[in-house]
C-alpha cells in the first residue's frame, strides 16, 4: 500500500516530502497536566501536518484562551500564531483568513472558550464558512480556573463545590449541522489514530472543518461516570467508520469487500476513505448526522467519526469576491487609487 | 392673521427702509423625520454653494425612522462662519406638531414661511409671514403617489429661493448632482421648484430684508460630510480590510467604503476587490476581526461609536499589548450609556486614551473638519504600522453626518509607511528574530506577517504576559521591561503624531485650548471678542499623546481655557495631567447638551469666566 510504503521511507529518512523531519514540526514543552487528552491532540496536530509535509511557515494556528487554548504553544514552532482572547478567536480568524487566504489555519479551542463564552462567535464564524480546521478539545469543565462546569457538562453531573449540573449540554456538532458547516466530526482524545486521520481530512477541506474531540481533564472531570472521561468514551465510542485519508498523489490501492468501504474526495484531491463498520452510515446525508448526533445522546454511546460532510459551500473569501493574493500582500499600486481619481471625485462635492 | 400677501411689513419701517442682510442668515427647516426633506435641504445648500457663498448644513434629528420632529438648519454667512447658531433668522415650517414652538422660536425681525394649512401661531407682529399653498401646488401639479411626499418639500425649496434670491438654475444643477444626472427625477422635482417660485413670484411682496448674493467665497472649497471623508481617506490609505457593526452616527462611514471602494480599488486585471468589508455581529467581533488581519499585514479599520467601543475595550487592551496595528474609527454620540444616539458630544475623549484595563493608553488623532478626516484618514495607517499598535480617530456627529464646506482633499504627499516589518531575507541576514526586542531605542520592535517563509521567522502573538521572543513570562524582570518598552513607544508617538494647530492675534493673554468640531464656532467667538478689544490665541490639539507645543502654550498665557462639549471636562483633565504645575490655573468651558456649540455661547462663557 502506498501510504504504508510512504511511511515505511518517511521513518527511515526522517524526513517528509517537504524534507522536514517531524521535529521541524513541534512546538515548546507542554505545561498541561501529565495525561491531558490536549497533549495527545496536540501530538496528533504534528504528526498530521508531518505526514502531509506541509510547510508549517504556511499555517497559522489560532486560540482563544483556557487550557486547550494554551496548546498552539506546544505544536509547530515554525507556524505564526495567536493565543487571543476568550471566547474571540473565530473573529481574529475571520479577519487574518480574509487578509491572506494563501494560508492554513488550526484552530484550538475549548468547550467554555467555544460553547460557552464564545458561542456567538463560534456560530458566526460557522455560518460565513472561513476556511480554518476548527477543534474543539471537549472536556466539559473550565480547567484553568480549577474545575467548574461548562456549557458541554453532563447534565446531573457533580462538583463538589458547586453541585450539580441542572442544563443539557451543549452539543458541539449539532451546532456545526445548524449553521450548515460543511465539514462536522466528532473524535476522541483516547483514539489517536481517528483523530489524527480527522485532522488530515480537515486539513485537505477548504472550509470550516469542525473537529468535536472529547479530551479528557484527567484533573477536573475523569470520574468513569463522566461522559467526558477517558473511561467512559473507551466504553462508550462507537466508531462510525473508519477513517483513512488517502493524499492525493497515491492512488487508492486498499482493497476492501465491494460495498464495505466508500469515499468522500476532499478539495486538494485527496480522499478520505472510510470503512463500514456496525451500521451503513453516508456523511453526505444531513438527516442522518442529525439522527446519529440524537440517537448518541439518548443511547449515551460515543458515536465518532465524519458525522457530516458537503463540500459544495463557497468560503468566506469567495463571496467577498478578493483577489486570490494575499490582502496582506498587496503593493502600494494597487492599494492607493492614482491621484487622478482623488481630483474627479471631489468634482462631485462641489 | 398676518401674511405678507396681506399685511405690511411690521410696524415702524418698510422693507424699502430696512438695509438688506446679504448672506448672513441661518434657516431652520421643520419638518416631519422620514418624509424626505434631505433632498431639498441639500439643493439649497449645494445653490448657495455654487453661488460662491459659505454654507453649512447641520440636522438635528430624532433616534426615529419615521413621524418625530426634525430640525435641518442651513446657515449662509458672506463672513465664512460655519458654526451653528443660537437662534435661526428664517423659519421654514412644514410640521404643524411643532409649528407654534417653532414660531416662538424666531428672533424678533424674523421670517417665518408656512404651509398654508396652518391657522395659529400667525400673530406675531415682529416677525414677517409668507404662506406657501403647498397642498395647492401639489393638487396642480399631481406627482406620483408615492413621491407626493417629497414633491410637498420642493414647494420651500421654490418659495424660498425667489424670496431670498437663490438662483433657480443652481437649483436645478444641485438636483442633477443629488440624482446623479437623472433627468427625469431632476425634472418632476424641479417641476415643483418652478411652479412654487412662479406662485411666490405673482404673489408675494418681499418684506424681509434676508438676500442672498453672488459671491466667489467657496472657490477650490468642497461639501462634504466628515464620515465620507473619512472612509475616502481610508480608502487612499490603502484600506484593505473593514469590518463594523451598524450604529448611528458612524453607520455612514462603513457605508461610504461600500460605495467607493468597488469605484476604486477592483484589481485591474481580475475585477475582483483589493479590499474585504465585513459586517461583523457585534462590534466585539468586529475590532476581533480588524486585529486578526491587521496581524497578518493588512490595512485594517473598524468604526463604531460610543457603545461600539464599550465592546471593543477588550480587543483594544489586547491589540496595545500583542502590538497589532489597527485604526478605530469613533464617530461619537452622546453618552453615557445608549445617551442621545442622534446628538452630538465629545465625551469619550478619556475613555478612548486609555481603553483597556491594567495601564493602557493610545494614540488619538483629533480631527476637526471632513478635510482633515481625510488626512488622518490615510495617515492613521501609517502611525499604526509605524508604531505597531491601535490609532483611534475621533470625529463626532457633527463632523461626521453633516454636510460641510471644508478645503479639498490632498493626496497623500508621501508612500504608504509600512512600518517594522522583516522579510525572510531580513531574518536570514540577521540570523535572529526576536519579535519585542527594541533594537532602535524606540521601543518598537520588529515584525514579522504570517506567512513568511524563513524557520525563525514565527512568533506567537498573546495577550499574556511575554519576554522579547513572544514566550510566555511571568518573570517580574521581564514584565516590567515589557511595559517600560511599551512607555518609550508613547514617547516615540508624541513626535509622529498630528502637531496642534496654533493661532495667534497680537496682545493676547489669554489662550483657548480645544478639539475637533469645536473650532467652527471657537474661531468665530474669537473674531467676535477680538472686534470687542479681547484678543485671544487659540491651540486645537490633534492628537493624544501631547506634543510638547501644549505644556508651551500653557506657559505662555497668562490665563488658559480649555473649551470642549462634554459634561467632565475630559480634555482639561488631559491638559492638567500634562502640566501638573499649571493645573490649578487651567479653566474650563464646556457645554454639553446635544448641539454643537455657538460662538455666542463661547463668547459668553468666557467673558463671564473673566469677570464680565
Amino acid at each position: 500500500m502506498a501510504v504504508e510504503t510512504e511511511r515505511a521511507e518517511a521513518r527511515a529518512s526522517q524526513v517528509n516530502r517537504a524534507g522536514l523531519g517531524k521535529a521541524d514540526y513541534r512546538g515548546g514543552a507542554t505545561t498541561l497536566c501529565q495525561g491531558c487528552g490536549h497533549n495527545s491532540i496536540s501530538s496528533q496536530i504534528i504528526a498530521a501536518c508531518y505526514e502531509l509535509s506541509l510547510a508549517p511557515e504556511r499555517i497559522v494556528k489560532l486560540s482563544g484562551i483556557g487550557c486547550s487554548s494554551k496548546s498552539p504553544a506546544y505544536f509547530l514552532n515554525r507556524s505564526h500564531g495567536f493565543n487571543t482572547l476568550h471566547g474571540r478567536m473565530p473573529a481574529v480568524a475571520t479577519g487574518a483568513m480574509v487578509a491572506n487566504r494563501s494560508l492554513k489555519a488550526i484552530g484550538v479551542s475549548g468547550d467554555g472558550d467555544t460553547a460557552s463564552i464564545g458561542l456567538g462567535q463560534f456560530l458566526h464564524f460557522l455560518r460565513r464558512n472561513v476556511p480554518m480546521v476548527y477543534i474543539v478539545e471537549n472536556n466539559g469543565v473550565y480547567g484553568l480556573t480549577k474545575g467548574q462546569f461548562s456549557a458541554t457538562a453532563d447534565k446531573g453531573q457533580v462538583i463538589k463545590k458547586i453541585g450539580e449540573n441542572p442544563f443539557m449540554p451543549i452539543d458541539i456538532c449539532q451546532m456545526g449541522l445548524n449553521m450548515n458547516c460543511g465539514f462536522v466530526a466528532r473524535s476522541f482524545a483516547g483514539d489517536p489514530k481517528q483523530v489524527k486521520e480527522l485532522i488530515k481530512a480537515a486539513l485537505s477541506f477548504e472550509g470550516t472543518a469542525l473537529l468535536d474531540i472529547i479530551s479528557p481533564c484527567v484533573t477536573f472531570n475523569n470520574r468513569d461516570e463522566s461522559t467526558k472521561s477517558y473511561t467512559w468514551g473507551k466504553q462508550h465510542e462507537e466508531p462510525l467508520h473508519d477513517v483513512t485519508l488517502v493524499p492525493v498523489r497515491d492512488e487508492i490501492q486498499i482493497d476492501y469487500e465491494p460495498g464495505t468501504a466508500s469515499t468522500v474526495e476532499l478539495h486538494d484531491g485527496s480522499m478520505l476513505m472510510l470503512r463500514k463498520l456496525a451500521r451503513e452510515y453516508d456523511p453526505t446525508d444531513r438527516l442522518e448526522a442529525q439522527r446519529v448526533l440524537e440517537e448518541s445522546r439518548t443511547n449515551q454511546v460515543l458515536s465518532t467519526g465524519l458525522i457530516y460532510y458537503n463540500a459544495q459551500h463557497p468560503v468566506l473569501q469567495q463571496v467577498l469576491g478578493q483577489v486570490e493574493t494575499p490582502l496582506a500582500a498587496l503593493p502600494e499600486s494597487l492599494l492607493r487609487p492614482a491621484q487622478e481619481t482623488l481630483e474627479t471625485l471631489q468634482a462631485d462635492l462641489r | 392673521m398676518t401674511s405678507a400677501t396681506l399685511a405690511p411689513a411690521p410696524a415702524g419701517e418698510s422693507a424699502a427702509e430696512r438695509r438688506p442682510i446679504v448672506n448672513d442668515f441661518s434657516i431652520v427647516v421643520a419638518t416631519v423625520n422620514g418624509s424626505g426633506s434631505q433632498t431639498s435641504n441639500m439643493a439649497i445648500i449645494r445653490a448657495l454653494f455654487r453661488m460662491g457663498i459659505p454654507v453649512s448644513g447641520k440636522n438635528l434629528f430624532p433616534s426615529n425612522i419615521q413621524g418625530l420632529p426634525t430640525w435641518f438648519t442651513i446657515r449662509a454667512s458672506g463672513a465664512g462662519y460655519l458654526a451653528r447658531q443660537e437662534s435661526a433668522d428664517i423659519l421654514v415650517a412644514m410640521n404643524p406638531a411643532t409649528f407654534l414652538e417653532d414660531v416662538s422660536r424666531l428672533p424678533s425681525g424674523g421670517v417665518c414661511y408656512y404651509s398654508d394649512q396652518f391657522t395659529d401661531g400667525l400673530d406675531r407682529a415682529d416677525l414677517t409671514y409668507y404662506p406657501m399653498p403647498v397642498q395647492q401646488l401639489l393638487r396642480d401639479l399631481n406627482p406620483p403617489k408615492d413621491l407626493r411626499d417629497y414633491i410637498a418639500n420642493m414647494v420651500y425649496v421654490g418659495v424660498v429661493s425667489h424670496m431670498l434670491g437663490i438662483e433657480l438654475e443652481q437649483i436645478r444643477s444641485a438636483l442633477m448632482t443629488h440624482f446623479q444626472g437623472k433627468v427625469k427625477a431632476v425634472d418632476l422635482n424641479m417641476g415643483m421648484v418652478d411652479a412654487a417660485a412662479a406662485w411666490a413670484r405673482n404673489s408675494l411682496v418681499k418684506a424681509d430684508p434676508f438676500v442672498v448674493r453672488r459671491e466667489d467665497k467657496t472657490a477650490g472649497k468642497i461639501l462634504v460630510d466628515g464620515n465620507t471623508a473619512a472612509a475616502l481617506g481610508a480608502i487612499y490609505g490603502g484600506v484593505s480590510f473593514e469590518a463594523w457593526y451598524p450604529i448611528t452616527p458612524a453607520s455612514s462611514l462603513a457605508e461610504a467604503l461600500q460605495e467607493y471602494l468597488p469605484k476604486l480599488r477592483l484589481d485591474p486585471d481580475t475585477g475582483q476587490t483589493t479590499y474585504a468589508v465585513v459586517q461583523a455581529e457585534d462590534e466585539m467581533a468586529a475590532l476581533g476581526m480588524a486585529v486578526g488581519a491587521g496581524w497578518m499585514g493588512a490595512r485594517a479599520m473598524t468604526s463604531t461609536s460610543g457603545p461600539g467601543i464599550s465592546l471593543m475595550a477588550e480587543f483594544a487592551g489586547l491589540a496595545f499589548f500583542a502590538e497589532v496595528p489597527v485604526v478605530i474609527w469613533d464617530v461619537q454620540r452622546m453618552g453615557p450609556s445608549t445617551g442621545l444616539p442622534t446628538r452630538t458630544s465629545q465625551g469619550d475623549l478619556i475613555f478612548v486614551r486609555f481603553l483597556g484595563h491594567g495601564d493602557t493608553k493610545h494614540v488619538v488623532l483629533l480631527p476637526g473638519t471632513p478635510t482633515e478626516c481625510f488626512e488622518f484618514g490615510w495617515k492613521a495607517f501609517d502611525l499604526a504600522e509605524r508604531l505597531q499598535t491601535p490609532v483611534f480617530v475621533l470625529s463626532d456627529l457633527d463632523i461626521g453626518m453633516n454636510l460641510w464646506m471644508t478645503e479639498p482633499f490632498a493626496y497623500p504627499g508621501t508612500p504608504m509607511d509600512r512600518g517594522k516589518v522583516l522579510s525572510a531575507e531580513d531574518v536570514e541576514r540577521l540570523g535572529v528574530f526576536a519579535r519585542y526586542k527594541d533594537v532602535d531605542g524606540d521601543g518598537i520592535g520588529y515584525r514579522t506577517l504570517p506567512g513568511n517563509p524563513h524557520p525563525l521567522g514565527a512568533y506567537l502573538a498573546r495577550g499574556t504576559g511575554h519576554d522579547e521572543h513572544a514566550r510566555y513570562t511571568e518573570r517580574p524582570e521581564e514584565w516590567e521591561a515589557n511595559m517600560e518598552r511599551l512607555w518609550r513607544k508613547t514617547d516615540t508617538a508624541r513626535r509622529l503624531v498630528p502637531e496642534p494647530v496654533l493661532d495667534r492675534m497680537p496682545g493676547a493673554r489669554i489662550g483657548l485650548i480645544h478639539f475637533g468640531s469645536v473650532d467652527l464656532a471657537l474661531q468665530e467667538a474669537r473674531a467676535h471678542l477680538a472686534h470687542a478689544g479681547v484678543p485671544t490665541d487659540s491651540l486645537r490639539v490633534r492628537a493624544l499623546p501631547f506634543t510638547t507645543h501644549l505644556a508651551e502654550f500653557v506657559e505662555a498665557h497668562e490665563r488658559i481655557y480649555v473649551v470642549e462639549m462634554n459634561t467632565d471636562g475630559q480634555l482639561r483633565q488631559l491638559v492638567q495631567l500634562e502640566t501638573p504645575a499649571q493645573a490649578g490655573r487651567i479653566g474650563s468651558i464646556r457645554k454639553n447638551d446635544g448641539l454643537p456649540l455657538t460662538a455666542d455661547w463661547i463668547e459668553r462663557s468666557l467673558r463671564s469666566e473673566e469677570g464680565g
